[in-house]
């Protein structure tokens, strides 16, 4: 043994001779990767490789000439790298003789070849002499599939050496005899090719090179010019992927011909994507043209071209009836787009142009597409920034654009002056443009434009928006021309108001406050419009108004919005915070205080709608707060609510003590909904004072019999903190407490929903976060859906499990929401909720189905696929079900089925169009209308399942074309529609 | 590309502007969702399930019909594949009380071969898509085709369109233009 080993040793080519042999004459794949195995390890060199080959390289056996190579090329693709530059030219040399031998060696030299045209170590030159070689012993097209990849792949790997030189013709005919691409791969591939896969790399090899220049545009003029869309659309693909690489030089002698083909498609082209294509081809071109390096004596092509364009197009810009404007437009837009240069040169063409032919037509439709068309070439200048001042294209039209935008808002036409005011807004985005003239001007038309009536909705959201956008960039003009003037509007409204109810001076008292929050742009301008708003709340809750709710809603719906523009910058963040929310909270508790004289309009600010407005400006104006920030907010608010210290709050003289908790007054303890609002927004980080003590109080109020208002608000809050508390003892105490205290209040008692509605809160703040306890509480409740008095109710908290709310436990709100809480909620829970349903008793039922509906409804449908089938019996049970969120959860989930698994559908067709048909007279308009979505997708189960059900279909759904509802309608034609062409000839 | 919303449309921004504000989806309104307010049969649902053929259905006619793709692509005459199909709303008449509805088309050319076809495979939409009660007459645009009279008094026979749909290789072609699958 121990001989044999030193043997080995001393001389391993003797097992060398040993795996050859086994390879080429004993027909073994095995020894192939043993021998490269070996090269690696260095045990021999290749030169010992090809010197074991010698006799069978020799053999007068094509066969055995064959495998010997096949062995040597295997090798070398696993060792290529190993070459040295010497062995790499012997190893060209001897593959590039043996391209002459039998056509049965070939596979295995090409082979070979490949793993040579890797080689870092290849000598310049040699890719030139194989190329050659290759071209001029086999014929490439007529090679089986296979070794026409290996071609390509020897190719594309001397091209990334770009050594293609004098073979470039060639090269180019073997590569571009496929395009364009017209193979599709058999659905049943095994190697999963697509279509798209050939195009892209097919292109990916005629786009690598500019030397395919000459070649290759020709082609591509040829190719676009073809009647087969998908031969356009390639070619002006590859085309655009062409100019990444080409420059002035390739493309000069074809531009003429490319322009003219892209423009002829551009403006008769059917098809959008042929449009977009083309255009994106030209930006290419035109970027190409642009970003050429040019010799000093060289013309500059950018010039002639964009010349080219605008000859072409632009007497379609004047043209009276107006044909081609627009695709001229866009291809004017799609060349300026690409560069600077190329922009100065066609606006400074164009707008002149089109100014005057805004003067020229008259009648506002014309002249609003004038401006739109305007409009893009604006906003094209805000892709360049230019240096200097004084060469901003723009500046020489500016006078022309301001009289033609302000024509415009003043026109009659709503569409005219949508147009007018966004570009106004693109004008204004253009720096040091606008004179301090121009905006007083713009200001004036905005603040008019934001009290337009209702007719003119849109034009007042645009107006709106441009403010907010102006704003932002001229606090000062906005400032001093505009919150003034709104300051003395909402003065005027307020004595209005004070007057009596008049809608019309309702409507102007909202959109004055919505300007105001449009404007809050800057953190400049808050300063103004926050202390108005704030003061404008504290007027209209002084004893002598008659504040509406809506109109106590109107002011804090602006205060979000205003909350909502400060979250970007933290300054105005704190701002806004230490400013509004002491305000509001002070307001709350002195409408919350019992008064001898019951006057009702301070009762205005303890409404459910009110509290919801101002929990939401609340909850806005803390969640961007930073957390040593929300640290000294929290310090003051939370003792505010425990022990009634009102020593913050900026008008403090109340009759009496602050106690939500303590005291019996109802008005005080609805005041938790705030108190939730503040403490469930508060990044996770920030440690609440008092923490155990305020639990205790919460779980306690949420469980009082009292108002169920203030009960809720306290179980939301007692959740929203759960929720963001770690894992730990203090956690296990409160859930603990919430457990018990469920228990107690679920036994029969005056306060069952009470402890229901903490149980789900609590539950729902678990399940979140994938708290080990969730699963035990969501078994309680899935208990209670047999409960004869809350049965109901639970299969409706289902729905609150399941969906987002937007108060607490939020995102937003630093909740620990995990991302596919509801995917796991549906595994974990859904086999136990079918158990239930098959045990319940009759009566009970549809508690199951309606709770098992909310969880469907609210999962994604591609996750619900593959489980729908095992509830598929279930379903169709479901259909009979008299409740409609049943039903129309039911129809939702049947509706994708049908589309997806036609098969096993196939089997229920009876009852399936039956039901369907029952429920497309349902008396609710949502359901009829999923009745008949499904009705449609029926058509998808195969045709001569369907055929014997045709007639009755069609007759049954002429009822639903005359039905009262038009959406209800459109589904009836669309679905009707369908089922006449089943089994129709043409269809 | 150029401008903002609603432009999306793509080619019927060549026409006049005013055809281009009604394309597109037509916006559900607050009145649709309610349940109880009845929503009246109008021109632009007629006009809507006209356009859902025309969307659909005129690649296929046009391959189907080798020399309106000629027409379409004279290049003196650059017409869209829209512009050619485009039933304006205002040709549209409709009366939900009165359970009429009239459609007037206008054929790509005056001498059009495809317009009795055209016209029956509205014809045969309208039949599918609007309640029995309704009375449907479909026409050619006064003076847009050369045999106006006669395509028109075709089409309001009953019987001869009845007879047409029995024919397999007629059928088949109208199924083709109103397949929302092609």
């Amino acid at each position: 043994m121990a001989a044999a080993a030193a043997l080995e040793a001393v001389a391993p080519t003797g097992a060398l001779w040993g795996l050859v042999h086994d390879f080429v004459m004993g027909q073994q794949e095995g020894p192939a990767d043993q021998v490269a195995a070996d090269v690696k390890s260095g045990s021999y060199t290749v030169l010992q490789v090809v010197e074991a080959l010698g006799s069978s390289l020799e053999n007068p056996e094509p066969r055995t000439r064959a495998r010997g190579i096949q062995l040597l090329s295997q090798v070398l693709l696993q060792c290529q790298s190993l070459l040295l530059e010497k062995e790499v030219v012997h190893l060209i040399l001897f593959y590039e003789n043996r391209l002459k031998d039998h056509h049965l060696v070939i596979p295995s030299v090409l082979q070979g070849l490949r793993a040579l045209s890797l080689c870092v170590a290849l000598p310049p030159g040699l890719a030139v002499s194989v190329l050659k070689a290759i071209f001029q012993e086999v014929h490439v097209q007529s090679l089986p599939q296979v070794d026409r990849h290996t071609v390509y792949s020897i190719i594309t790997n001397f091209m990334q050496t770009r050594e293609e030189g004098p073979f470039v013709e060639e090269l180019f005919e073997v590569t571009s005899c496929y395009f364009p691409i017209d193979f599709t791969p058999p659905p049943n591939d095994p190697h999963g090719i697509q279509r798209e896969d050939l195009i892209l790399s097919l292109r990916a090899v005629l786009a690598s090179t500019p030397r395919f220049a000459e070649f290759l545009l020709p082609l591509l003029i040829e190719k676009v010019d073809s009647e087969i869309l998908s031969a356009k659309l390639d070619s002006l693909q590859t085309l655009n992927a062409c100019c990444a690489v080409y420059g002035q030089k390739e493309l000069k002698d074809f531009l003429p011909s490319l322009w003219a083909s892209i423009r002829r498609e551009v403006f008769q082209t059917a098809s959008e994507r042929v449009e977009a294509d083309g255009l994106a081809a030209l930006h290419s071109l035109t970027a190409c043209l642009s970003r050429s390096v040019l010799r000093a004596d060289a013309e500059d092509l950018l010039d002639s071209f964009l010349s080219n364009i605008l000859q072409d197009c632009r007497h379609h810009l004047c043209e009276p009836d107006m044909k081609l404007v627009w695709p001229s437009a866009k291809l004017l837009q799609a060349a300026a787009g690409a560069s600077a240069r190329a922009c100065d040169h066609i606006t400074s063409n164009v707008l002149p142009l089109l100014l005057e032919q805004f003067h020229k037509h008259s009648q506002s439709n014309q002249r609003r597409t004038i401006l739109e068309m305007i409009l893009g070439f604006l906003k094209l200048h805000q892709k360049w920034s230019y240096e200097d001042k004084d060469e901003r294209p723009l500046n020489g039209f500016k006078d022309q654009l301001c009289s033609l935008v302000f024509m415009a808002l003043t026109d009659p036409s709503t569409q005219l002056q949508l147009v007018g005011i966004r570009t106004l807004a693109v004008l204004g985005a253009q720096p040091d443009l606008l004179s301090s003239g121009d905006l007083e001007l713009a200001v004036g038309h905005l603040y008019r434009l934001s009290f337009l009536e209702e007719d003119s909705q849109s034009c007042r959201v645009a107006a709106l928006e441009a403010s907010g956008a102006l704003a932002a960039l001229y606090p000062v003009a906005f400032s001093s021309h505009l919150v003034p003037k709104l300051a003395e509007e909402l003065c005027r409204g307020e004595l209005d108001l004070a007057k009596g109810d008049e809608p019309t001076k309702c409507s102007r008292h909202l959109r004055c406050l919505q300007a105001l929050s449009a404007v809050s742009t800057h953190p400049s301008i808050v300063k103004e419009t926050l202390p108005l708003l704030l003061q404008h709340l504290f007027q209209m809750n002084k004893g002598s108004m008659v504040a509406g709710t809506s109109e106590v809603i109107a002011i804090c719906q602006s205060l979000q919005q205003v909350a909502e523009k400060c979250q970007r910058d933290p300054e105005s963040c704190w701002y806004f915070h230490q400013t509004a929310i002491p305000c509001l909270l002070a307001l709350a508790v002195q409408a919350s205080m019992p008064e001898k004289e019951h006057s009702v309009p301070r009762k205005v600010l303890l409404e459910d709608e009110v509290l919801a407005a101002m929990v939401s400006v609340i909850g806005t104006a803390t969640t961007h707060l930073s957390p040593d920030l929300a640290a000294q907010s929290v310090a003051r608010i939370v003792p505010l609510f425990l022990d009634g210290d009102i020593s913050f709050l900026p008008e403090n003289s109340f009759p009496c003590r602050f106690q939500p908790f303590q005291d019996g007054s109802s008005g005080q303890r609805r005041l938790v909904a705030l108190l939730m609002a503040f403490v469930c927004s508060l990044p996770r980080s920030v440690e609440i004072p008092q923490l155990n003590q305020l639990m205790r109080e919460l779980v306690e109020l949420s469980c009082c019999p009292s108002c169920p208002s203030s009960s809720t608000a306290a179980a939301k809050c007692f959740a929203g903190l759960l929720n963001k508390l770690p894992a730990g003892q203090q956690l296990d105490e409160f859930l603990q407490l919430a457990v018990d205290k469920v228990e107690a209040g679920l036994s029969p008692g005056p306060c069952r929903s009470q402890a229901f509605t903490l149980l789900l809160w609590v539950t729902k703040a678990l399940v979140l976060r994938y708290h080990p306890l969730s699963s035990c509480l969501t078994h309680r409740l899935m208990g209670l859906l047999s409960d004869p008095e809350l049965g109901p109710t639970a299969a409706d908290g289902f729905s609150l499990l399941m969906s987002d709310c937007t108060d607490v436990l939020t995102r937003a709100g630093h909740a620990e929401v995990r991302i596919m809480f509801r995917q796991r909620f549906f595994t974990d829970n859904v086999p136990a909720l079918v158990q239930g349903f098959h045990a319940a008793s009759q009566d009970v039922k549809p508690n199951y189905l309606k709770g098992l509906s909310h969880v469907l409804n609210r999962l994604p449908k591609p996750v619900l696929l593959p489980e729908l089938p095992t509830l598929l019996s279930l379903l169709l049970e479901a259909l009979s079900c008299s409740d409609c969120v049943v039903q129309l959860s039911t129809l939702s989930c049947l509706q994708p089925l049908l589309l997806e698994a036609p098969q096993v559908m196939s089997l229920h067709v009876d009852t399936l169009v039956s039901k369907f048909l029952n429920l497309s007279s349902s008396p609710s308009m949502a359901v009829r209308i999923a009745a008949l979505q499904c009705m449609h997708a029926l058509t998808r189960l195969p045709t001569p399942v369907l055929l014997p059900y045709k007639p009755q279909v069609i007759r049954a759904l002429a009822k639903p074309l005359d039905d009262k509802k038009r959406l209800v309608r459109k589904e009836a034609v669309s679905a009707r529609g369908e089922w006449f062409l089943l089994g129709s000839p043409g269809s | 590309m150029v401008g903002g919303g609603g432009m999306g449309g793509g080619l019927l921004e060549n026409a006049n502007p005013l055809i281009y504000e009604r394309s597109g989806e037509r916006p559900v309104t607050a009145g649709e969702e309610d349940e109880q307010v009845p929503d009246s049969i109008d021109a632009r649902e007629i006009f809507d399930i006209r356009q859902c053929r025309a969307r659909a259905g005129t690649e296929s006619l046009f391959l189907y019909f080798p020399h309106l793709i000629r027409s379409i692509n004279d290049p003196e005459h650059p017409l869209t594949l829209e512009e050619l199909n485009v039933v304006e709303q205002v040709r549209v008449q409709v009366s939900d009380p009165e359970s009429t509805v009239a459609v007037a088309f206008t054929p790509t050319i005056p001498h059009c071969s495809m317009a009795t076809l055209i016209g029956l495979s509205i014809k045969v939409k309208l039949l599918r898509s609007l309640p029995q009660r309704f009375k449907m007459d479909v026409h050619i645009t006064p003076g847009t085709h050369a045999s106006e009279h006669a395509v028109n008094k075709q089409l309001a026979d009953k019987e001869r369109v009845a007879a047409a749909l029995e024919n397999t290789h007629l059928l088949e072609v109208v199924n083709q233009c109103l397949s929302a699958r092609s």
